[in-house]
């Protein structure tokens, strides 16, 4: 028997399947093309003058900090430092962006920020110091524990988002990762859940060009980072990273929509990592002169600096005060550093649980009769 | 081998409360079901959260009715994605909320390994105890089930040599509801291993008035004898009083240790039993190379070594990976196995 002598088979009509249509419309999530410009473009005028101010003031001492920082690496008073230099912008503007209640969830280049938003540099630097891991009380400062292993500190970002919006609360949380953290499982996991729970969540990437020497077109075959958004029913924006003011207002008008209910957004912040890596990497290595010197040419300092005094809006006074500032608490951070960490041994075993186990206990008590044992040696 | 726990459960007594709410047989799944439900009427900061834990009330169904009762954002049906799921309750847990994940299998749970390695097990420390992450993993482990691949694994060795892990499993239906309770209620990680051949096992339990809910950390004693000691846990525990049972046969009076809590270890209930008996096996379905008996056996001889007649044994599954289902049953340890390595105890040398 055929299929043609089936019975009824002349007479069937394929069922239409069940019918089909996009679940959101994927034309307003879709970021601009080019990057969004404030600087040069004279968008500046829409800025308040003491917006502008700040932002400049800030990204002077965010330069001098990364540069004693550094500093301090090669003098042995910290154990790494990921320079931001190049990046003042995103941590300054990250940091602006956000309302004392609001969260911050930095990965471990973004200590500038955490600072910007007030923490003490000391505390900042604990981890990069290496006394402890987080030197500060993340409740206190709504600023979670500076993240090493790439983009895991996003999930936890949209889970704190998530509860805060279940309690009522008011507070958004601001998360970074750089451009090599967005090839990350967690980047796309963090992304997926705020869409779908409808987050209070930014994300920003500060696309830095490299991940430690893997330049961008090895990490990616997207379009842009910010393209990433659509697959996940999130609109993507894309801003210049080194214009503070342009990145303070798309990170602003993310956070806005985050509050008012809209859900997620995922930015891109196309910048530069001026230095290497870290104090440890050799960017000879992997990139030429030319291309930094191009970048040090849209330097965020230099190019805001630039545009605030064509249009009045600085004068060579507030330029040295700016200084000034970054000077003194480069200072306050020297001393601060300079001084011999204090250490406390039995931390390591009381903070593992709420209450050590008996076999904690055990070897605190073995620790601790060493270091006496120590003591004794060198007094005898 | 499920229905083997009636030892080990024993009976609640139900005088003191109302005959509606008496005794009556319930499964380990339905006292875990009744712990989460509680906590939750309890702490409306206890959230639950995982796959298909909403409508459908889980793959094994123990988070039946936990939607419709507090609603979907009490329990929430995540996008499947193990990282993002633990990922998430970390953050939820530093607001003050007090997760409670579901991990659906053993082998689902691998996915998650960095957050709760990098994150959840060291974000008291990490903070100098400024930040605690009360937080509960709860994972179906092992196997007897005929489950396919990736169904079946023992991997609470895994977490174990993590520290800043709580790591409990229950054996009874009491103490999966009260050990629940005590992890739920706990300020620290508390990895929730729920043994699944065990899910239908039941005992005469009244959920009204429950065992009282110890502190997380100590090990029972589910059988007396003199002759020797099984140290055991989880899917192991209804094998081993099996074994006990039948090792009378043979004249030895055989004393089970159930763990309990395989972090903390209670070494004081382990090394008192080993010191009176003089003789140890350890048994668990997890492999014997790198597993929890290594361990075990370590501490006993370290502790107990002039109290003992033989060496310390384990009777473990094969260094193998989790087999297929028609070949599990030569994979995980029976009672013939932990009979022989009873035997195996240098009895001679006594006489």
């Amino acid at each position: 028997m055929t299929v043609q002598e089936l019975p009824g088979a002349a007479s069937y009509r394929p069922t239409p399947p069940p019918a089909w249509k996009p679940r959101t419309d994927p034309a307003p999530l879709l970021p601009d093309p080019e990057p969004y410009r404030v600087l040069g473009t004279g968008a500046v005028d829409g800025f308040a003058p003491e917006l502008l101010r700040r932002l400049h003031a800030e990204l002077v001492r965010g330069r001098r900090y990364n540069a004693q920082a550094t500093a301090l690496t090669k003098q042995g008073r910290l154990a790494v430092y990921p320079s931001s230099t190049g990046q003042e912008a995103c941590q300054v503007a990250a940091a602006l962006v956000l309302e004392e209640r609001d969260w911050l969830f930095p990965s471990y280049r973004d200590t500038l920020a955490a600072v910007v938003r007030g923490l003490d540099p000391a505390a900042a630097l604990t981890l990069l110091r290496g006394d402890w891991h987080t030197g500060y009380d993340p409740r206190e400062h709504r600023i979670a524990p500076l993240c090493t292993p790439l983009a895991t500190q996003l999930p936890h970002a949209v889970g704190l988002a998530h509860a805060a919006r279940l309690k009522g609360d008011d507070v958004v949380a601001l998360a970074l990762v750089g451009d090599g953290g967005t090839s990350e499982g967690d980047f796309h996991e963090a992304l997926n859940f705020a869409a779908v729970w409808q987050a209070p969540v930014v994300f920003l990437v500060q696309n830095n060009g490299f991940a430690i020497s893997v330049p961008l077109a090895k990490q990616t075959a997207a379009p842009s980072l910010a393209h990433k958004a659509v697959g996940y029913g999130m609109p993507g924006r894309l801003v210049d990273g080194n214009d503070a003011p342009a990145v303070h207002q798309v990170l602003g008008e993310a956070m806005a929509r985050a509050r008012r209910g809209g859900g997620p957004t995922l930015v891109e912040a196309v910048t530069y990592r001026i230095d290497a890596h870290t104090n440890a990497d050799d960017a000879t290595r992997y990139r030429g002169d030319t291309e930094v010197a191009a970048w040090r040419d849209h330097d965020p300092v230099r190019i805001l600096e630039r545009e605030l005094t064509g249009r009045g809006l600085l004068d060579e006074a507030g330029i040295r005060a700016a200084a000034e500032e970054a000077e003194a608490m480069a200072a306050r951070l020297r001393e601060r550093m300079n001084a011999d960490a204090v250490l406390v041994p039995d931390d390591l075993f009381t903070q593992v649980y709420a209450e050590p186990t008996p076999q904690l206990r055990a070897q605190a008590e073995q620790l601790r009769a060493e270091l006496a044992a120590e003591v004794e040696g060198d007094t005898r | 081998m499920s229905g083997a726990t009636s030892r080990a459960t024993g009976g609640t007594t139900a005088t003191a409360v109302k005959p509606d709410r008496a005794a009556r047989p319930a499964t380990m799944a339905q006292a875990l079901q009744r712990a989460m439900r509680d906590a939750m009427a309890e702490d409306p900061a206890v959230h639950v959260l995982g796959e298909d834990v909403g409508t459908l009330g889980g793959v094994f169904r123990v988070t039946d009715g936990l939607a419709k009762e507090f609603g979907e954002d009490r329990c929430t049906d995540t996008p499947l994605a193990e990282a993002g799921i633990l990922g998430t309750a970390v953050g939820m847990a530093m607001y003050g909320l007090r997760p409670v994940v579901e991990m659906q299998f053993d082998a689902f749970a691998y996915p998650a390994f960095e957050q709760l390695i990098s994150h959840v097990s060291r974000m008291r420390n990490r903070t100098r105890g400024a930040m605690p992450l009360p937080l509960v993993v709860r994972v179906p482990y092992g196997g007897g089930i005929g489950g396919v691949e990736h169904h079946s694994d023992s991997s609470e060795a895994y977490y174990m040599a993590t520290p800043g892990l709580h790591v409990v499993t229950p054996a009874t239906v009491e103490d999966a509801y009260g050990l629940l309770r005590a992890a739920i209620a706990s300020d620290d990680p508390v990895v929730f291993l729920e043994p699944k051949r065990l899910y239908w096992s039941k005992s005469d339990w009244s959920p009204e008035a429950p065992a009282a809910v110890e502190p997380i950390g100590r090990a029972v004693v589910r059988r007396t004898g003199r002759s020797a000691t099984l140290i055991t846990y989880g899917p192991s525990v209804p094998v081993c009083l099996e074994a006990a049972e039948a090792a009378r046969a043979e004249g030895w009076e055989l004393e089970v240790v159930d763990l309990r809590s395989l972090v903390p270890f209670d070494d004081e209930t382990v090394c008192a039993s080993v010191r009176r008996t003089g003789r140890a096996v350890v048994v668990h379905e997890s492999t014997g190379f790198g597993g929890p008996g290594g361990e075990i056996a370590a501490r006993i001889t370290e502790q107990c070594f002039h109290h003992l007649e033989a060496p310390v044994l384990r009777v473990a599954g094969f260094d193998i990976p989790y087999p297929p289902p028609m070949l599990e049953r030569h994979h995980l340890p029976g009672v013939d196995r932990v009979l022989d390595a009873v035997a195996r105890l240098q009895w001679e040398a006594e006489n």
